[in-house]
């Protein structure tokens, strides 16, 4: 097996088990936040699509990687915005 | 070959990783979530300006990739900052779904850029799981929003899980000669992204709105997986770290939150229970309910030694969570000790109502999780349900029949006299009769949980 790709399924695997030991024991109350936070997270499919946009030389690819930018950016922005509004709730107001 | 790209992304990486783990704690999660957002920041940027093509140069059309990073976040900051606190749920649900849609444009675009004669068999693999995974979580997550939102009710016909078992294969099978070379063309490409989509919409059609939240944290981990997939296909790092993070804690989130409800994943996804009015165990349906006015409420409650207040998503919906705490602070005037029990499935989501009360500035410590305050029932002299059925319904831990039965509940019964603010007699999430209401210790107090409590607080003031 290709030694590089080797190396990118125990990245898997290590990313996986310490994916499950970040969340396995936080309390409920803070599923709703984590959940968005973690969404927020997975936004970085944006850096593909700046990829993807970056090399983009006909109008349907530059139409479809802008659209893509797009959507990622909702992704990241709406994402942390929401997460921080909600834990804002969190913060002891005097 | 320089390092200043690597090193930047390994940096996000180490943000996503210490973000999600400072979300792990309420005192923490703020600064979590911040340092998350600056290492993607760190990562967007650092890929605009570093990160190299296929043909080994640097990216183009930087101009066109600002402009779409504006009206991104113009767009999700505007709907972020105006989204109301119980619509929150549906929220994450649409930002799901865009960076699904994400993920399959990139693979759409991959395809018609490199064609899948120069794609390598793992390249074109990352490239089909993307655009499968990511269209089934846009699709899907997009059905879940418009549940939420009560646009659309659950959808059920005849044979539907074979259709969609039969839909799933198929989509597999074409999924898989696209990867083997034995189909191609960007038309195969299209029309298993077609077969995704509609995939992800039948899947979440017929699930009950009750149960939504576990589709969404599913949903949630599905483009963790779909970002991974990029991360493949560029060799990228820092999409493979937060991609697989998400995906690995989002599947446990899920996990933990169908336990929290006494039921598998499995049993969620496919028995399509939350929605039907199933009736099953209408223990006490034939006894007659005792009716309470505002006035007499009022005075059970300011003479009380101790009242614990169980909110629900009635209390949400009635935007009641800050009448709730003058009540909260009312009684306290009076002497009274006051509690707040959280059912964990309390509100949309688990800690959705926690989020709410907040809002409401209420007290974190008086919030209250159901392990602990179900031994402080038997000396709780009155409690108080807002908006809350199926959490309270005792059917849970005797009716074996019971589509609930197994759900932890919060044990109102056993405290002195438990008051029950409701709408209607109309059964709660789960559709089923809760036999709690026939209760002699039990009364009701009928009307919008925000009116009946306005009127609780009025009589309190003027005791």
């Amino acid at each position: 097996m290709d030694p590089a790709v080797l190396s990118l399924l125990y990245l898997v695997i290590l990313m996986i088990f310490l994916g499950v030991e970040l969340i396995h024991h936080v309390p409920s109350v803070l599923h709703t936040p984590l959940m968005s936070g973690a969404n927020a997270i997975h936004g970085v499919v944006i850096i593909g699509s700046i990829i993807v946009m970056g090399q983009a030389t006909d109008t349907l690819s530059m139409i479809l990687g802008f659209l893509a930018v797009v959507l990622g950016t909702l992704n990241v922005v709406g994402g942390f915005v929401v997460t921080n509004r909600m834990l804002e709730m969190f913060k002891k107001k005097s | 070959m320089d390092a200043t790209l690597p090193i930047l992304y390994l940096v996000a990486s180490i943000t996503f990783i210490t973000g999600l783990k400072l979300l792990g704690s309420p005192k923490s999660a703020r600064v979590g979530n911040l340092i998350a957002a600056g290492g993607m920041t760190v990562a967007i940027f650092g890929t605009m300006f570093l990160a190299k093509g296929h043909d080994g140069q640097p990216l183009h059309n930087l101009e066109w990739i600002t402009g779409a990073l504006v009206v991104g976040t113009a767009i999700g900051w505007v709907m972020a900052m105006r989204v109301q606190m119980t619509a929150m749920p549906q929220m994450v649900s649409f930002f799901n779904g865009m960076g699904g849609a994400c993920a399959a444009l990139i693979s759409v675009m991959e395809y018609q850029a490199v064609g899948e004669a120069g794609m390598s068999f793992g390249g074109g693999l990352a490239t089909v799981a993307g655009l499968v995974i990511g269209s089934v979580s846009f699709s899907g997550s997009i059905i879940a929003f418009l549940k939420l939102e009560g646009r659309l009710g659950d959808i059920r016909f005849g044979g539907q899980q074979f259709v969609n078992n039969a839909l799933l294969l198929g989509v597999l099978a074409l999924g898989g000669a696209i990867v083997g070379s034995y189909l191609g063309g960007l038309n195969m490409v299209l029309l298993l992204t077609a077969a995704a989509l509609l995939f992800g919409i039948l899947f979440v059609l017929p699930i009950g709105g009750a149960d939504m939240p576990v589709v969404i944290s599913l949903l949630n981990s599905f483009t963790g997986v779909a970002a991974a997939c990029g991360g493949f296909l560029y060799d990228n790092m820092v999409m493979l770290i937060g991609g697989i993070l998400v995906g690995s804690a989002g599947t446990i989130l899920t996990i933990v939150m169908t336990r929290a409800m006494n039921r598998s994943l499995a049993n969620v996804l496919f028995t399509n229970f939350g929605g039907d009015a199933a009736g099953g165990g209408g223990g006490g349906a034939g006894g007659s309910v005792r009716e309470l006015s505002a006035a007499d409420a009022a005075v059970m409650m300011a003479y009380a030694r101790q009242v614990v207040i169980v909110p629900g998503y009635g209390l949400a919906v009635a935007q009641a969570q800050h009448v709730c705490k003058q009540l909260e602070k009312e009684l306290q005037e009076k002497g009274v000790t006051v509690k707040y029990a959280i059912h964990p499935v309390a509100g949309r989501m688990p800690g959705h109502m926690n989020v709410l009360l907040a809002e409401a500035d209420v007290e974190y410590d008086k919030l209250v999780e159901m392990e602990e305050i179900n031994p402080e029932m038997p000396n709780t002299d009155v409690s108080i349900v807002v908006g809350a059925n199926d959490v309270v319904n005792p059917a849970a831990k005797t009716d074996t029949s019971s589509p609930i039965y197994g759900m932890p509940i919060i044990d109102v019964e056993n405290s002195k006299q438990v008051i029950i603010l409701k709408r209607s007699m109309k059964s709660g999430y789960a559709g089923i009769e809760n036999e709690l209401f026939y209760r002699p210790n039990c009364a009701m107090l009928f009307g919008d949980a925000k009116d009946s409590l306005t009127k609780l607080v009025n009589e309190v003031k003027n005791l």
